[in-house]
């Protein structure tokens, strides 16, 4: 049996622990044994989008004695997984760094590629706006991208098409950036505003009352701006629809 | 002393990676329907596709939409109707009055409607610019499907000037609102002459 | 001086106005979408161009000495300029040889690059501008804000204002025709009576020595032909091996740039005009540099489609002058930094690293990756805020211990809680138009350890 370690993003764990817990039920529903390795914390790439890459050697360490030893590790965060598939290096373990990278999926492209799952028993009664988010999108490739010229396709949809219930609303810019782009958000922080108030305005316009995708970064950020506005359209990351009944 | 050219040449030499090779690709394209295909093209860049039997009709064609006044031009010495073009005393100012140029083009693209004048077709580089209207005279033969096969048709050509024309001079430059006539012709015309002989 | 940011606050004071910026350009976007789709060899293409030009670049000395020799074989002088000076001053000496003072323009982003035109006019040329929107932004005393575009920033009330002051079109004027047909006037003028015309390059080909030029206009025709002498700018990495190569990048530049299947006008100059004299002047000015860089020698690649700016929502909802350098958007961002790292260090962080340049990239310059490789360099170089690099370093050291990560994060929640004022001031910008999110009661970590014990 294939061994399979989560690894929860830092600001998950703290902010946003439902969404870890969704995540890990959804997995044993689907008869997968999960480890959570208790030393986990982050997966460095807040410095490193920063600019600060040398800064994540210690990060980098941690999680490669954490995780090594997985047949795969499972992030519900595209960002995060992209980050380590692109840039993980361990000096002490190079290869078992190497390793990783190719084992580390997001768990839509987990639930898709390698579960291959064909249907899910959850229901969620709620017109839902999908926030591609771009690393999910443009680095994993989780979907067709809005600028190639090639076949359409989408993990989140295939996925979320299987909910009972759930209606999905159309946008008029589908793989637009929301503006969050880590401590862009703060540096930048007039267009990132401005980027997500568009984002969230376009999610209303088409009658969402759930903004849901595979990042809780963006998510938060969306949400952020909804409750500053008083919207009572709601945030969701994915693995809660999915793991709704 | 070293010469800029010596000093970027050096420079470049030392920082170019090494050598990459490329492959040549070669896209089929379809030649099926091509004047048609042009047609559509050519109205969508805001020009303007006519169909006439023979090069008689250039001149009757001419009267009936662009009137009797103004000073109308041709390099083609079939029209002999019109005034010519001498290429080695015309002044390229004397033609900042022309009303009209007609003029013959070698190539015609159907992807993006766009002409292919080469310098002794227009015998003056300036004058497909410098006419308020223009009107391109092309045979049958003319048409390719796309700006690939138009390059292998004009292959080594020695020319010292040509240009792809497609559709009237144009801009956007205010408000993304499209504006024909910028600086060259406010319109452009291709007559497919089916009979290009007398 | 400003940085990127606080520019793009001043821009977004207007949010009617960022609004219609956005819209305008995202509409241009769409265009693109639309012209591509129409070839379903769209990626073939592009990935085609890319190679072409990763070929030509590695291979740039031999195609320079083959291109200027073709070049000097048909006729036309050929000059290099190893920066921004040596070119200015080599347009202004053919000038004054010639005993010319007035001189029109076509869009040249190279000269912008190398401030020609202030440069001209300090020695007493006089320069105009013939490209619609560079008229424009000529008359209004500014730079360019967008390497297609020039103008896209403006609305045409105020180019009406503008052209009342000097074109002297009726007051409250603001039709795009009549503004249009003012400047076409008044131009026609300008190059019936300049002896002199400088155009930029598009594509300089190797083969034959040959220049191409792309407007819609017309406006680098007119003023090349009606002129004595016609200058070409152009940087050393415009060549392209061979004249049939031009097909691959024609069919890319315009439907990347603005939607349409080509420019209207295409213009191939290969020996001067009879009686003409021609100059081609080969720029360096940081590119060779950037050539053996890496990491960044793929930016020059670049086309200038434009595709990348039009695309990214950074550069629409923040416009081009924030970015305080002659090409803006993504692609000025991984150029600025190589010819000025300190001055130029904002701008590889005026992104989120979407991704949205890299795709529609018609020669696949990796942008994005580049953006990020170049945060890397800055901060190496020490070109970042002090504070930051505490904030790093302390963040570094907080996820590298584990129990420290869990006790502060159970800490900073109770904070949260018990004095959410601590978080929810005017020191933290998340919180200017952001909620905070909500702390959780319990981390995920700690629902795990107790849902262990629970199941004993």
């Amino acid at each position: 049996m294939m061994t399979v370690g989560l690894f929860v993003p830092c600001y998950v764990d703290q902010f946003y622990p439902k969404a870890a817990i969704a995540t890990l039920e959804l997995l044993e529903k689907l008869g997968v044994k999960v480890n959570f390795p208790e030393r986990q914390t982050c997966c460095g790439q807040p410095m490193a989008n920063s600019g600060f890459a040398h800064l994540t050697q210690a990060c980098d360490e941690l999680f490669t004695e954490n995780f090594a030893d997985f047949d795969y590790i499972i992030c519900p965060s595209g960002s995060c997984a992209l980050h380590l598939k692109d840039h993980l290096h361990s000096s002490k373990y190079p290869e078992k760094a190497k390793q990783i990278q190719a084992k580390i999926y997001e768990l839509v492209e987990f639930l898709v590629d390698i579960l291959k799952v064909q249907d899910l028993k959850a229901r969620f009664p709620h017109k839902v706006g999908l926030h591609q988010s771009c690393h999910g999108l443009r680095g994993l490739k989780l979907a067709q991208m809005s600028e190639l010229v090639a076949p359409a396709f989408s993990k989140p949809l295939q996925l979320l098409h299987m909910v009972e219930a759930l209606e999905m609303v159309t946008l008029s810019r589908k793989d637009e950036c929301c503006g969050f782009g880590g401590t862009f958000c703060v540096t930048e922080e007039a267009v990132s505003v401005k980027m997500g108030k568009d984002r969230v305005a376009d999610h209303i316009a088409n009658g969402a009352t759930y903004i849901t995708g595979v990042d809780l970064s963006c998510l938060m950020h969306m949400e952020g701006i909804l409750k500053r506005q008083g919207s009572g359209v709601q945030v969701i990351h994915i693995a809660e629809i999915l793991n709704a009944s | 002393m070293v010469t800029s050219k010596a000093r970027i040449l050096r420079a470049v030499k030392a920082n170019q990676p090494n050598f990459i090779s490329f492959v040549d690709i070669n896209i089929p394209q379809s030649a099926e329907d091509l004047p048609n295909k042009f047609a559509l093209a050519l109205g969508n860049v805001g020009g303007k596709f006519v169909e006439l039997d023979h090069l008689q009709e250039v001149q009757s064609y001419i009267n009936e939409n662009f009137g009797q006044g103004g000073r109308v031009l041709s390099s083609l010495a079939e029209l002999s109707k019109l005034e010519g073009l001498n290429v080695i005393d015309t002044n390229p100012h004397h033609l900042a009055n022309v009303s009209l140029a007609v003029l013959s083009a070698d190539i015609a693209v159907a992807e993006n409607g766009a002409c292919w004048l080469p310098e002794r077709n227009i015998l003056q580089r300036v004058l497909p610019f410098i006419a308020q209207h223009l009107i391109i005279l092309v045979s049958v033969k003319a048409f390719v499907a796309t700006m690939h096969q138009a390059y292998e048709t004009i292959g080594q050509d020695a020319y010292g000037y040509g240009v792809f024309v497609a559709g009237p001079s144009k801009t956007a430059d205010i408000e993304q609102s499209l504006v024909l006539g910028a600086h060259g012709p406010r319109s452009m015309t291709v007559c497919l002459i089916n009979e290009w002989s007398a | 001086m400003k940085d990127h940011s606080e520019l793009s606050a001043i821009f977004n004071a207007d949010e009617q106005r960022v609004n219609w910026h956005d819209e305008t350009l995202w509409w241009i976007r769409q265009k693109r979408d639309k012209a591509v789709n129409t070839l379903p060899e769209w990626e073939l293409l592009r990935e085609n161009a890319s190679q072409i030009k990763q070929h030509t670049l590695s291979n740039l000395s031999a195609y320079l000495e083959q291109f200027e020799a073709k070049a000097l074989a048909n006729g036309v002088k050929v000059h290099w300029a190893a920066n921004a000076a040596e070119h200015n001053e080599i347009v202004l000496s053919i000038l004054k040889g010639n005993g010319i003072n007035r001189m029109v323009k076509s869009k040249s982003m190279l000269t912008e690059e190398c401030h020609l035109n202030t440069f001209l006019e300090n020695n007493g040329i006089e320069v105009i501008d013939s490209d619609l929107g560079e008229r424009i932004v000529q008359l209004a005393k500014e730079p360019p804000s967008h390497i297609v575009l020039p103008c896209i920033h403006k609305k045409k009330e105020e180019i009406g204002e503008l052209f009342h002051e000097h074109l002297d079109t009726p007051a409250g004027e603001a039709d795009p025709q009549v503004l249009t047909e003012a400047a076409r006037q008044d131009l026609r003028n300008v190059f019936l009576t300049r002896r002199a015309a400088l155009t930029g390059v598009n594509f300089a080909v190797a083969e034959t020595g040959e220049i191409m030029i792309c407007t819609n206009e017309g406006n680098a025709d007119m003023g090349a032909h009606l002129a004595d002498i016609h200058l070409a700018s152009m940087g050393i990495e415009k060549i392209i091996p061979q004249r049939r190569h031009l097909g691959i990048f024609l069919r890319l530049l315009a439907r990347s740039a603005t939607g349409q299947p080509i420019t209207t006008y295409s213009s191939h100059f290969r020996t001067p005009r009879l009686g003409q004299q021609m100059h081609i002047i080969l720029v360096d000015n940081g590119r060779s540099q950037q050539l053996g860089r890496d990491h960044f020698r793929n930016a020059l690649k670049c086309i200038r489609c434009g595709a990348c700016m039009n695309t990214c929502p950074v550069y629409r909802k923040s416009g081009g002058h924030s970015y305080q350098y002659t090409i803006s958007g993504p692609i000025g961002s991984i150029l600025a930094p190589n010819l000025d790292m300190k001055k130029h260090a904002d701008l590889p962080f005026a992104s989120t690293l979407c991704g949205s340049c890299t795709n529609v990239c018609p020669v696949k310059i990796d942008i994005h990756n580049q953006l990020y490789q170049w945060r890397q360099e800055l901060v190496g170089a020490g070109y970042v805020d002090a504070k930051k690099k505490w904030a790093m370093k302390a963040m570094s050291f907080l996820f590298a211990h584990p129990s420290l990560f869990a006790w502060v994060g159970k800490v900073g929640r109770r904070l949260m809680m018990i004095g959410p004022y601590l978080f929810n001031n005017k020191l933290n910008p998340w919180y200017h138009q952001r909620e905070m999110p909500r702390a959780a009661k319990q981390s995920f970590r700690e629902w795990y350890k107790q849902r262990a014990k629970n199941n004993g």
